[in-house]
Formats: structure tokens, sequence, C-alpha cells
């Protein structure tokens, strides 16, 4: 791509359509076991820089809101950033087409074999690991954004709210963010 | 959307039964690549290869629409307040929604105490240090595969 070194608002590099489709292949593929929100901020904010802490953290928010999958939300929003249509196919296209395959000869021999048990082993390793590295971002992106009494509070009912009582995402969503937004609201007079 | 899901597939279309439900679910969960590709599985199920295509096609393309137009008005708005507001506001209601992830995964994942051990020891790996994280992981994997998770 001739535009591959343009600089982005935020200052960072703009990726190509290769670069796009081999990163969420990388995101992609580093999850076996789940964390793919980790993962996602892993690769793109801490070692590509392509996004910031906060928009990276507001983007995903965003994509867990509107319908469908927020993962490959995520993928579409990211893409359509850095190359607009063509960007939001290549990282969707990266995110998964690897992943598409190897579900598919998982199927076949699931439904094949009816079982594979190695691989359920193998797998719940992996996932207590995935499990401590949404543990990990949480600690890590928490020690940006919640100083003060009222982050700190958006963020424990979110948690309780969403995770310990289950209740739906929306709902959650419709009592806590607009709380955020008045708090975060920049003519307000807390800036 | 996974219990729409199951609702349809299982109970109205009969393309699994139950427990195929549940084990293809598991393999979604684990499997690398976004969790939703549940949908392959059940499409391959209900309609072999092509139908695992179909399948995944019809879960990305009309919500990517919305996303892609959402994104598009995102990078409009990129000095205006609301986008000041949201990008600052949700961050912490994003951390909390990451910690309930963490949580409802956790308790279905780590079934005694020694895959909480290894959940907290690989977190404080991944806090502490700059290992890079595909090793722990992978490290977890071989754990899980030798059999020292029970």
């Amino acid at each position: 791509m001739s535009e591959s070194a343009t600089l982005t608002e935020s200052g960072a590099v703009k990726p190509s359509l290769w670069e796009l489709i081999w990163t969420f292949n990388q995101i992609a593929l580093a999850s076996f076991g789940g964390g793919l929100s980790a993962w996602s901020r892993e690769i793109l904010v801490v070692e590509k820089h392509w996004m910031g802490e906060e928009e990276f953290l507001s983007a995903s928010t965003m994509c867990r809101i509107l319908p469908g999958a927020n993962q490959i939300n995520l993928a579409v929003f990211v893409g359509a950033k850095f190359g607009a249509l063509p960007g939001a196919f290549a990282a969707v296209f990266g995110l998964t087409l690897i992943p598409v395959l190897i579900v598919l000869v998982l199927a076949i021999l699931y439904f094949q074999f009816h079982d594979v048990p190695s691989l359920q082993k193998i797998l719940h390793g992996a996932a207590a690991a995935a499990v401590a590295l949404t543990l990990a971002m949480v600690v890590k992106t928490g020690r940006k954004c919640l100083h003060g009494p009222i982050p700190i509070l958006l963020f424990l009912s979110t948690f309780i709210l969403n995770g310990v009582l289950r209740w739906p995402l929306l709902l959650v969503l419709a009592i806590v963010a607009p709380l955020s937004l008045i708090w975060a609201w920049p003519r307000s007079k807390n800036k | 959307m996974l219990p729409e899901m199951h609702l349809r597939s299982v109970n109205e279309y009969h393309w699994l039964t139950d427990n195929q439900f549940a084990d293809v679910f598991a393999i979604s969960q684990a499997a690398p690549g976004p969790s939703i590709l549940i949908v392959t599985l059940i499409g391959y199920k209900a309609a072999g290869v092509f139908g695992a295509f179909l399948a995944t096609a019809a879960v990305i393309v009309p919500a990517g629409v919305l996303v892609y137009l959402v994104s598009r008005f995102w990078e409009h708005a990129a000095r205006s307040p609301i986008r000041m507001a949201i990008e600052k506001g949700f961050a912490p209601l994003t951390v909390g929604l990451v910690l309930a992830t963490a949580y409802v995964l956790g308790r279905s994942t780590d079934r005694d105490w020694r895959s909480y051990l290894l959940t907290a020891v690989c977190a404080a790996v991944f806090i502490f240090t700059k290992v890079n994280p595909l090793i722990v992981v992978a490290a977890a994997g071989l754990m899980g595969f030798l059999g020292w998770l029970g």
C-alpha cells in the first residue's frame, strides 16, 4: 500500500491492508483457549500502538452494544478506521479465515469421532491461562483509567451488575452508560 | 445471542442434539478466533462445508455493515464532545465488563483449586513480567495435556 506510512491523528503509523490481515490473524491464532479481547488489546494497543488505551476500550464497548459478535465488530471497527471498507474486509478476513478452517476441521473430527479427549485437556489448561490474561488486562487498563472514586464506582457497578448478578448487557449499560457520560462530558465542571 | 441460537438449532430445526450443542459450544470457546464461530460448527452439522461458510458469512455481514457505518460516524466526530465523553466515560465501564467476562469465564472453565491456582499464577506472570503471553498459554495447555489439572 502506498499510504502505509502516513500518520494518523494519534501519531501512529497507518497499517496497510496486508498488515491488517496479518495482525488480526495473529490476534485470532493467539487466542486459543479464549481471551480474544485481551489479545486484541495486547497486540493493537501494547505491541503495535495502533490505538490508545481509551480509544480501544470505548471502541470495544461500542462493539458490544451493537448487534452481532463483539469481536468481529471490533475488527470491522479497527479495519475501517485504518482502511475504510477494504480495511474492514481485511481485518475481518484476517480474524476469521484461519479460525474458520480450524473450527471446520474440529467439527469434522468431532462429528466423526464424537470426542477429542486430549484436545479437551489442552484446552482446559489454555482456558485457565486465557482467564488470567483477561484478568491481567483488567489490572493493566484499570491502573490507567480508575483514578478517583467515580470511575471506580462506575467500574464496580458494571462488574457487579453484569458479572455477578448476570443482568443483561443492554440493561446494565442503560443504567451505567448515561452516568459515565455525565461524568466524562468535557463541558462539565470536572475537566 | 447464545440462548436464541440454542432454541433455533436444537429445538426448532433439530440440527443438533442438546449434548452436541454443549460440545460444539465448548469447541468454539476454546478454538482460536472469535467464539461466535460456533455458527460455523452448527452450519456444518446442518448443511456440510457449504453450510459452515454460509452460516459464518450470515453472522458477520449484517452486523458488520452497521458497525462500519458507526465507525464512519465516529471518525467524523473526532473532536466532538460526545466522542470525548464516550472515550473517557466508557473506559471504567469497559474495564468492569472485561472483569465480568473474566469472572463468568473463570467460573465455567476453572473446575477445581488446581485450575484456580494456575489462573492466579498466570495472571501474576502477565501483570508483573514481560514474558510473551503466548508462551504462558501454551505452557498452561501443556500442563492440561499432561493431566496435571485433573
